[in-house]
């Protein structure tokens, strides 16, 4: 793909930790329509690189540029926290391992789904509803649970209206922490069908982070390796997973199999 | 007929003499004198000066007089008097290290520099209740004193611990000018000085409790009391026109270090962290409870997770002041018929369009 | 003449002119709130402290002060903060709102119309409207900082999809001069209206929270509503039992074991004057 095309450059990515040093020296580029798997274990760094790139946290060095709806690339640190914040709500989502970060428990499924719009400054009450009914059916909610505080409702449909959050903006590029974690397999079975529905549906750029090699097989498209803090391997999803290069790839890659 | 809901100005002058007539209680019976509040009920002379911030034991005993024992009331009349008194000045940090000791006790080590000094306490007191005392009129033997001080010097335990590098340093004085949160509210995160000003005027009972729930594990730090020691230490200030410390007098204080939990990482190698307490007058509880909630209220600063309400800086300072506290909760009284009758309508309308008759009890 | 041993106004000058320079600031950015050093007053926190702090650093010896609570003059809290600057001021106080320069208030706007020159003074226990939203101080100020609304609607969303319409009935949030979202204080929605290019200035202090916001004369003020469901006020199928009025805020009174009720105005004063102008057969009982 050419060059002015690319949505997302990451750049010599660090984060540290006082004297410890949680990722090192990423770079890839993410395209538009692209997801992006990053995998490894516990403590390989993924969260962290997921919520610097995500602005959540502030990186050492590096550097982190984005394709604005405007067709600029620009440096997301240098932007003001305004725009930021503003970028957060309307072009980017976040969906996090725990749906009780993402949501907000005391307020009703619909109220969650429609936050993002009144915060761009909808007024109608009508559309906000209509909207929201319209994502939550999306995610496979119905419109009777519209009203319904998401602490009734099971981890897997509070991760769907999670998502439904997120996606009522029509976001371009969307940012996911283990986002079946914790929830049973064939629940996550169907999340991850409805995940993949929605990006091809809606055409979305995604980076997913993940320790099952499972969710990147369905998912994504490409794949970053880490291991304590760096990128050890990148590619094809199918070529990595099928034909690992490296030794910590082929051990991970076999002690999934192995299961 | 309509019935007025509303106090006139006559319902108050009444109340209020009623409320004098009662705090006289019994005219056959001798009236209090503040001599008699300040010498025999010292700790709530102690705990009214305390948090209503105000050295002033006599001021302090008319405040308890006037409010018939209610310590909150009493803390409230010293804070309203201290509002109306021009500020000099601040003096200069008062010199614990050089307090005359009167207790001092130390967990952490059998003996010390200076030793273990009991001083007056209910520590190891059988709480009995002395009918003798209900008697009154025995005046108890004076009890033995040293005719010196005991040691020449009192160095302090967090002091000894940091000559080893044991304990983290005291944050260095950084010259820049210490904040006063009766002059300036609160922007947070509030720096280390105005937390510790905000803890030492605190309810000794809010604080209490919140230091007693990070040791239950809600903020855990693993407190030791390094040392509490109580005494007296002279205030010093230097008056601009002489340009050098003159003593204006002394102040009782009690001061708690506690040492907690250690910390250490690949750069730093492994270090007892400290919390403080310093409370006017013999107020040992308070400075304990101040010592492990500003022990608490350091999570951030130490890389803790702040999961704990003791931990929550915003949490505990907008709570812990009693005579806030106390005015919002007893404002409740104050008429709030407007409000309410806007809610009342609410209600009227929202049950009328829920097709119910809103007149008309469940039963009918 | 004021009670000795005590400054003009109970406050010492240096502290007066510390909330004056906070009141400009406030006036220079209306709706925003403005921190400020509330001092420990004799009165009790939550009892109108941060109004009488504001009061206090206004007040002159010419002003005519008007103190009302819940509407009415004669209430026991209006009655004990009028005598305190009566007291330690000196100033001369009134009941009629045409009267009055200064205007302290607990819960309520006058009914009769404010004139330029006249300064309202609210008395406010929580002046963040987002507080119910989202507890955290750093957060609604970060909030504010960038304009960031959008959990207020969030909140009247709730309100509609619970009860079919916006439930707030008082302290009912409004945006001054399209900039800020701004506590009016617990007034009823009834007086949100009157808040709109007032051409009195309106001053808000929270003691207890130590913060203090204004809106200037003639600021636009709108109250928030869904385009769908628009702001509306209360209205009384009857009349004020007392002058008749239908279009005063109205308060009921319970006169009898039966829980007999009579609507009366809320505003003392304003009935009042009322009912002085009508000849005497025309009131009713």
């Amino acid at each position: 793909m050419s060059d002015d095309e690319v949505l997302l450059r990451v750049r010599g990515l660090t984060h540290r930790y006082g004297a410890r040093t949680a990722c090192a020296q990423v770079d890839f580029d993410l395209h538009p329509g692209e997801v992006l798997g990053i995998v490894g274990e516990s403590g390989a760094g993924k969260s962290t690189l997921l919520h610097c790139l995500a602005t959540r946290l502030q990186p050492s060095a590096g550097t982190v540029e984005y394709r604005c709806a405007d067709g600029r690339l620009r440096e997301v640190f240098a932007l003001s926290e305004a725009e930021r914040r503003l970028l957060l709500r309307t072009e980017w989502g976040l969906v996090h391992q725990n749906p009780r970060d993402g949501l907000r428990m005391e307020v009703s499924a619909g109220g969650n789904v429609g936050e993002r719009l009144m915060a761009v400054g909808e007024r109608h009450y009508g559309r906000i509803r209509t909207q929201a009914a319209h994502w939550l059916a999306q995610v496979e909610i119905g419109a009777e649970r519209l009203d319904h505080l998401p602490a009734t409702f099971s981890g897997g449909m509070q991760q769907r209206v999670q998502i439904a959050r997120n996606l009522v903006s029509r976001p371009r590029l969307l940012f996911m922490d283990e986002p079946t974690g914790g929830l049973d397999v064939s629940v996550q079975a169907r999340l991850l069908d409805l995940l993949r529905g929605l990006v091809a549906q809606l055409g979305l750029s995604a980076i997913v982070v993940t320790h099952d090699l499972g969710v990147v097989r369905l998912l994504a498209q490409r794949l970053l390796v880490m291991r304590g803090g760096r990128v050890v391997e990148q590619g094809l999803t199918d070529q990595v997973l099928d034909d690992p290069q490296h030794p910590y790839t082929q051990l991970l890659v076999s002690s999934i199999l192995r299961v | 007929m309509y019935v007025s809901v509303k106090g006139g100005e006559r319902a108050i002058d009444n109340a209020h003499r009623w409320l004098a007539e009662a705090r006289r209680g019994d005219p056959a019976v001798a009236e209090l004198s503040l001599e008699q509040i300040a010498g025999q009920l010292a700790g709530s002379v102690d705990r009214v000066m305390a948090e209503g911030s105000l050295y002033d034991p006599e001021l302090a005993a008319l405040a308890i007089k006037q409010a018939r024992g209610d310590l909150i009331e009493a803390v409230f009349l010293l804070r309203a008097y201290r509002s109306t008194l021009p500020r000099f000045g601040a003096a200069e940090p008062l010199d614990t290290a050089q307090m005359a000791i009167r207790r001092r006790v130390s967990a952490t080590f059998k003996d010390l520099p200076g030793g273990q000094i009991l001083g007056p306490t209910f520590d190891y007191t059988h709480r009995l209740l002395d009918f003798q005392l209900a008697a009154g009129g025995a005046v108890p033997p004076p009890a033995e004193r040293a005719a010196e001080p005991v040691a020449p010097a009192m160095p302090r335990v967090a002091d000894l611990l940091g000559a080893d590098g044991l304990i983290e340093p005291e944050a260095a004085d950084d010259g820049r000018p210490v904040g006063d949160l009766t002059r300036e509210p609160f922007r947070f995160p509030v720096d280390r000085d105005v937390r510790l000003q905000a803890l030492a005027r605190g309810d000794e009972g809010f604080l209490l409790a919140l230091g007693y729930s990070s040791q239950r594990g809600y903020g855990r730090n693993h407190p030791f009391v390094g040392e509490l020691r109580i005494g007296e230490v002279a205030v010093e200030f230097v008056p601009e026109e002489l340009g050098f410390a003159v003593e204006i007098g002394t102040l009782t204080v009690t001061e708690c270090q506690m040492v907690n939990q250690f910390k250490g990482s690949a750069e730093r190698p492994a270090q007892f962290t400290r919390g403080y307490g310093l409370v006017f007058g013999h107020g040992e509880r308070k400075a304990m409870s101040m010592a492990l909630v500003d022990r608490a209220l350091r999570a951030g600063e130490l890389d803790e997770a702040v999961q704990a309400p003791a931990q929550d800086e915003e949490f505990v300072l907008y709570h812990c002041d009693n005579v806030q506290a106390t005015g919002f909760v007893e404002h409740l009284k104050l008429p709030h018929y407007v409000d309410f009758q806007s809610e009342l309508e609410m209600v009227r309308a929202l049950r009328a369009a829920a097709g119910r008759p809103a007149e008309e009890p469940e039963d009918a | 003449m004021h009670e000795a041993g005590y400054n003009f106004a109970y406050l010492d000058e240096q502290t007066k002119r510390a909330i004056r320079r906070g009141l400009l600031k406030a006036v220079a950015i209306p709706g925003h709130q403005v921190p400020f050093a509330s001092r420990e007053m004799p009165l009790p926190y939550g009892w109108g402290t941060g109004g009488i702090q504001l009061t206090a650093a206004l007040l002159g010896r010419e002003d005519v002060l008007k103190v009302i609570d819940q509407g009415a003059d004669d209430t026991t809290n209006a009655v004990s903060i009028r005598r305190f600057f009566a007291r330690t001021a000196g100033v001369a106080t009134t009941t009629r709102v045409v009267e009055a320069t200064l205007i302290q208030t607990r819960h309520r706007i006058p009914e009769a119309p404010l004139a330029e020159g006249q300064i309202v003074v609210f008395q406010v226990p929580i002046p963040e409207p987002l507080r119910w939203m989202e507890a955290s101080e750093r957060e609604t100020r970060r909030m504010h900082a960038l304009k960031e609304y959008g959990l207020m609607h969030v909140s009247l969303y709730e309100d509609v999809a619970r009860h079919g319409r916006i439930a707030k009935t008082y302290d009912y949030p409004v945006m001054v001069a399209g900039r800020y979202l701004m506590s009016p204080s617990p007034i009823p929605k009834f007086d949100n209206p009157k808040l709109d290019r007032s051409p009195a200035l309106q001053l808000f202090g929270a003691g207890r929270e130590r913060r203090l916001y204004a809106v200037p004369p003639y600021t636009e003020v709108n109250s928030l509503d869904f385009d769908d469901h628009p702001f509306t006020v209360e209205r009384w199928s009857q009349p004020c039992a007392l002058c008749g009025a239908t279009d005063s805020y109205l308060d009921e009174i319970i006169t009898d074991d039966a829980g007999t009720r009579m609507l009366v105005c809320s505003d003392t004063d304003h009935c009042g004057a009322r009912r002085a102008e009508r000849p005497a057969e025309e009131c009713t009982p």
